[in-house]
């Protein structure tokens, strides 16, 4: 994707085999996280993170539509995620590519193999009409590590999402029955370094990206291993620790900014 | 018409604003750090956010202009930005739109000193309700500066319609709706020249005279924020930043 001229990565080496990063962060630290919800008055919920300079917006969608013929009694998630021309000089416009797509699966994936959402309490009636939750995730500024944006943003958009069953003449409006969000972390490697939360320039040098989930009691919850490079296993229980220290406070970050 | 929807209560539109009255608007400038110039505007309940790139090469080849700039603007709706979610991409309305963007920046961006290069204008509706082509327009007009790219004005945009037989500034979304007339326009305010120009509706040759001579003040009031917001962030010494 990006071309680094070989004397950035150099100096990035370099940096890491005294202990730095560009930007000053320790090995293990995010970037400073910002949540802002309810931002878009026409969605059902709606989140915009930035993690540094990286800015992702997320707005939920719902509707009424057929569920499923082998979960009849379910409600639906759809899971979009568009690398649109305005975040970065490198994206272009027209249909989501092979990054896009990624990217809208893994996050999709976080949510609904964890059982975010509790779609069996989003049947109307059952294998006729049930709830669809559209999450559409809108990167404005890509500035590295978009998983954990996407992901944070998608799950701030669910919890101050209410669910509009007034304009469906269903009763009142409520809020999107979820349970707890894992928080999801991710690790690059460059140089047999591991740092946590990546740049811009950082992934453009990456052997090896790992991404992990983790929930409020400190369990495993969802885990994607990315490009050609490799760990070694001391380097992956390394991350599942500081996975697990991050997630922990960007979860509070996440209730706190929500207002839960 | 539906006139089960009264859209004037007790002399007043019905969000409380005067006739020859804006919505509020709201511009930032530089907002985004990938992009080389960038704007996020709120205008009433609308949200839009612009990036622009460029110049550069313009790509595919066969589009160059080895004489000028291309001047490419991509007006593009979030999925979330209406009350029905839209399918995500472009469609013929986000198509015509753009089209009549580009010409309207091309109107006053000095192309001729970019030969080939493509000057890349992304706007990204975030929030929809009435009238987004005027901000979207208003807005790339102020991410184009803050990109320094040469031009002879700042554009601004503006609309004027008609509700239950009166002339009125910028309608919003029951106006859109129910209103008999929309003429959005966008001018270049150093000259007054007319840019964009669209109508639909009907209107009496007198009320298009009113509503154009009311557009073009009410871009006058939005194009002294665009300035405005420019200033705030280029003004040397200004509050000692």
């Amino acid at each position: 994707m990006t071309i680094i001229p070989s004397i950035k990565r150099d100096f990035l080496v370099k940096l890491a085999e005294d202990g730095k990063r560009a930007d000053g962060r320790k090995f293990d630290e995010f970037r400073n996280i910002e949540i802002e919800v309810n931002v878009i008055s026409k969605a059902e919920g709606s989140a915009k993170v930035k993690i540094g300079n990286t800015q992702v917006l997320a707005g939920i969608k719902m509707d009424i539509g057929e569920p499923y013929p082998d979960t009849p009694d379910s409600g639906v998630m759809i899971t979009a995620a568009e690398l649109i021309p305005l975040a970065s000089p490198d994206f272009e416009s027209g249909p989501p590519r092979e990054n896009a797509i990624e990217l809208a699966r893994v996050v999709d994936r976080g949510i609904r193999e964890s059982e975010v959402i509790e779609v069996d309490k989003l049947c109307v009636v059952p294998s006729e009409k049930v709830w669809l939750v559209f999450i559409d995730i809108h990167v404005l500024d890509y500035d590295g590590n978009l998983f954990d944006a996407a992901s944070l943003a998608a799950l701030a958009a669910l919890l101050t999402t209410k669910v509009p069953a007034e304009r469906f003449e269903l009763g009142e409006d409520y809020p999107l029955p979820l349970k707890e969000p894992p928080i999801s972390c991710t690790s690059v490697k460059y140089n047999g370094v591991v740092v946590m939360d990546p740049s811009l320039d950082e992934e453009a040098i990456a052997e090896v990206r790992l991404t992990i989930a983790t929930d409020k009691n400190g369990d495993i919850r969802a885990m994607q291993k990315g490009l050609n490079g490799s760990f070694n296993l001391d380097e992956i229980k390394k991350i599942i620790k500081t996975s697990l220290d991050n997630g922990r406070k960007i979860q509070e970050l996440l209730y706190k900014s929500a207002g839960k | 018409m539906n006139s089960d929807i009264k859209l004037f209560e007790n002399g007043k539109r019905l969000d409380g604003r005067k006739n020859d009255e804006l919505r509020k608007i709201k511009i930032e400038v530089g907002v985004l750090h990938r992009a080389e110039g960038s704007c996020y505007l709120e205008w009433g309940d609308n949200k839009v956010i612009v990036a622009v790139y460029g110049p550069r090469e313009a790509i595919p080849r066969h589009t160059q202009n080895p004489l000028r700039a291309i001047v490419n603007a991509k007006y593009n709706m979030a999925a979330f930005s209406v009350g029905d979610r839209k399918r995500p991409g472009p469609d013929r309305r986000s198509r015509e739109i753009s089209k009549v963007i580009s010409e309207a920046l091309e109107n006053v961006i000095l192309v001729e000193k970019f030969p080939r290069a493509s000057i890349d204008v992304n706007i990204e509706v975030l929030d929809a309700e009435a009238g987004t082509r005027c901000a979207g327009l208003t807005a790339a007009a102020v991410a184009l500066a803050d990109a320094g790219i040469p031009m002879k004005d700042i554009p601004v945009a503006c609309a004027a319609g008609k509700i239950e037989n009166q002339v009125v500034l910028d309608l919003g979304k029951e106006e859109d709706n129910y209103g008999s007339a929309d003429l959005p326009i966008a001018i270049s305010p150093r000259t007054g020249e007319i840019l964009l120009l669209q109508m639909d509706g009907h209107l009496t040759v007198e009320e298009f005279d009113k509503a154009l001579d009311l557009a073009i003040k009410g871009c006058y009031i939005v194009s002294d924020i665009q300035k405005k917001a420019i200033l705030e962030k280029y003004q040397p010494n200004s509050e000692g930043k």
